[in-house]
């Protein structure tokens, strides 16, 4: 069977959904005729046409919140920003007026934000966002990040399908660096469940997006000093899998937050603090975060090097907790 | 000369009478209330807005699926719309069997398509491409359905209206915007707004329709809007109609608006929509003076009966602030 990329499995996951469901729809700039600004929804107006393959003005409150107001009425709207830094720019639509549909009135508002995330890719400062964190304390949204193939594809079908505003943060740098064998059969990777990606006993990332690859790189690199990591793949940030996170650090007793955004303020915090409240008693060691500097990000190869994480900063990281 | 009444029935006239005492007396009754304590937030007058808000609403067609939103002073767009006294008082009052349960202040509820009208959010200009989205669902599921949007000349500031506007009339949707010039956003007069000759000439950038009426005068709103309505419906886009009225209030009870010239309340008190309504009704004998008699009884016996209502509802349980937030949990489903 083909090998799949994780920029094809979105878009079969566009695609599938749309055909299953006639709700479903695609707004957003440049989606239609030129396939979006990575050709995430190349040949979806071809199959679908032009009115459920919007092509909008550069305006993303309209995107957004027209998406908004056809989800109050029974459709399905996956709306595309064509970088996820833009979705700053509708974050009052978000945070006030679709985050709280349900809590306020009642009303059901399920459409699907999605966009190109991530650093790494020489972007600079907007360009690169790991957003998560700036909608985390607006309750009502759900957030996920995909790290494989697999779940990009599983994760958005269950956005879609979803009753609730769901935003999708993918990862731009693994749009073409990741493929898989994927399912022929439809599939969902249910909301708010975690993916223990690697069982180990010594010590727990917890991390999603990119860097469960850079997990991948310091878990390998400390096996071969006989220390056995768990990488959890948290795959949805809000509501997130707490069972897992302290399933596993009751078992390793250390653990380790990984993730791309800034480290203040960042989704690590609120990690480290379910596991201070909830497992205080597991530890052997203080909870450690790895993450991005506390800077906008940079475009220069060299700065964005040392801004983001790496396996270097978790081997620091982890070698420090191991010598508790 | 006649009265131009753009079809409207006797009894559609006397229907239209009927929202504008609505509106009027269930306010009047809510000030009563806000004075002994029991509306729990704030009071929004829409003294002298209440003719625009009936008429705008009443050109609409719910059985077609047509969708309103209103503003705070629009209550009376909501009550042609459909909602009752009684769930606005006990929305007032934060009452746990008000429509929203107790969640959301006055007149911020209702659904699009059970309803035919949603309440706005307080960032208002959100409103507009959320109402562009309703126009454009509709017209995704083939429903011919109009939605109408009133935003304020406050409002008409911010980035989202301009976005929402720009947007509705590139797609060429279904679309009427009622922008109320009423003279004042809190305390900041529309001069001080917008430098726009008129709020109206908006529309040029956007590239819709565009048209100015007296909104003092009912059945001048009315026709206006149903002309917008009509347009929208037969596939010409956007209409952006400029209601020329006057907020006769403070921004809410708690504003004695002293910032407001008192000249300026006096000539509009000379203008106000109900007494100009009725007038025109009698003189051009559509009605009686035993007709509005009869309307007035009519509202005062629905408005005691909804407050005995609110009054009596129960306050939502502590409890429930924790439900309800994602679907799943049931919590509106019970």
């Amino acid at each position: 069977m083909a090998e799949t990329t994780y920029i094809e499995a979105i878009t079969q996951a566009m695609a599938e959904e749309m055909a299953r469901d006639e709700r479903v729809f695609l707004i957003g700039e440049d989606v239609g005729a030129y396939g979006g600004a990575f050709k995430t929804s190349a040949g979806l107006l071809e199959r679908f046409g032009a009115e459920r393959v919007i092509d909008t003005p550069i305006s993303e409150i309209a995107i957004v919140g027209a998406a908004s107001g056809a989800a109050l009425m029974g459709m399905r709207p996956i709306a595309e920003m064509q970088f996820i830094d833009f979705i700053t720019c509708a974050y009052d639509m978000l945070v006030n007026f679709a985050a709280t549909s349900r809590y306020r009135v009642g009303s059901s508002c399920p459409l699907v934000v999605r966009g190109p995330a991530g650093a790494g890719v020489h972007g600079g400062p907007f360009h690169s966002l790991s957003p998560e964190a700036m909608f985390m304390n607006r309750p009502g949204l759900k957030i996920v990040s995909p790290g494989t193939a697999y779940d990009a594809k599983g994760l958005l079908k269950a956005a879609i399908r979803d009753d609730d505003p769901v935003i999708y943060i993918e990862h731009k740098f693994l749009y073409r660096r990741i493929k898989e064998n994927l399912p022929e059969e439809d599939y969902i990777v249910p909301l708010g469940k975690a993916n223990v990606r690697r069982s180990g006993k010594d010590l727990t990332i917890v991390t999603w997006g990119a860097m469960i690859y850079v997990a991948d790189e310091a878990a390998d690199a400390l096996a071969k000093d006989g220390v056995s990591v768990e990488v959890i793949d948290l795959r949805s940030i809000l509501p997130f899998d707490e069972e897992a996170i302290l399933t596993s650090v009751a078992k390793t007793n250390r653990a380790i937050i990984l993730h791309e955004a800034p480290l203040t303020g960042g989704a690590g915090a609120e990690f480290a603090a379910r596991i201070a409240e909830k497992a205080f008693d597991y530890l052997d060691a203080p909870i450690k975060r790895v993450a991005s500097l506390d800077v906008p990000t940079p475009y220069s190869p060299p700065l964005e090097e040392y801004y983001l994480p790496n396996a270097s900063k978790v081997l620091a990281a982890a070698r420090e907790l191991l010598a508790y | 000369m006649a009265l131009e009444t753009f079809g409207l029935t006797r009894d559609q006239l006397l229907d239209i009478d009927y929202y504008l005492r609505l509106t009027r007396t269930l306010e009047e009754r809510l000030v009563a209330m806000f004075r002994q304590a029991k509306v729990i937030g704030g009071l929004y007058r829409s003294l002298g807005q209440e003719g625009e808000s009936v008429a705008a609403a009443y050109a609409l067609d719910y059985k077609q699926g047509d969708v309103v939103q209103p503003l705070i002073r629009n209550m009376g767009a909501i009550l042609v719309a459909g909602a009752t006294p009684s769930d606005i008082i006990k929305q007032y009052m934060a009452k746990g069997d008000s429509p929203t349960r107790g969640r959301e202040l006055n007149i911020h509820f209702g659904h699009p398509e059970r309803d035919g009208f949603i309440g706005q959010i307080s960032m208002l200009g959100d409103m507009i491409p959320v109402m562009a989205g309703i126009a454009l669902a509709g017209r995704m599921r083939k429903k011919n359905l109009v939605s109408l949007a009133f935003i304020g000349d406050g409002a008409s500031s911010t980035g989202a209206f301009y976005e929402g506007m720009n947007f509705a009339t590139v797609k060429k949707l279904p679309m009427v915007v009622v922008l109320e010039n009423n003279g004042y956003a809190y305390s900041t007069p529309t001069a001080n707004q917008t430098a726009a000759r008129a709020l109206a000439d908006k529309a040029y950038a956007f590239g819709c329709a565009s048209d100015t009426v007296d909104g003092n005068d009912v059945l001048a709103t009315y026709g206006a809007v149903k002309r917008a309505v009509d347009h929208a419906r037969s596939g010409g886009g956007v209409t952006l109609l400029e209601v020329i009225t006057f907020r006769m209030k403070g921004h809410a009870e708690h504003d004695n608006a002293a910032y407001v010239p008192p000249e300026l309340v006096e000539e509009w008190k000379g203008k106000d929509p109900l007494q100009r309504f009725e007038r025109a009704l009698v003189e051009n004998h559509y009605a009686s003076g035993e007709d509005f008699s009869r309307i007035q009884e009519r509202v005062r016996r629905e408005v005691d009966t909804a407050t005995d209502e609110a009054e009596r509802s129960p306050m939502p349980r502590g409890e429930e602030a924790a439900m309800g937030l994602y679907a799943g949990d049931g919590y509106w489903e019970s």
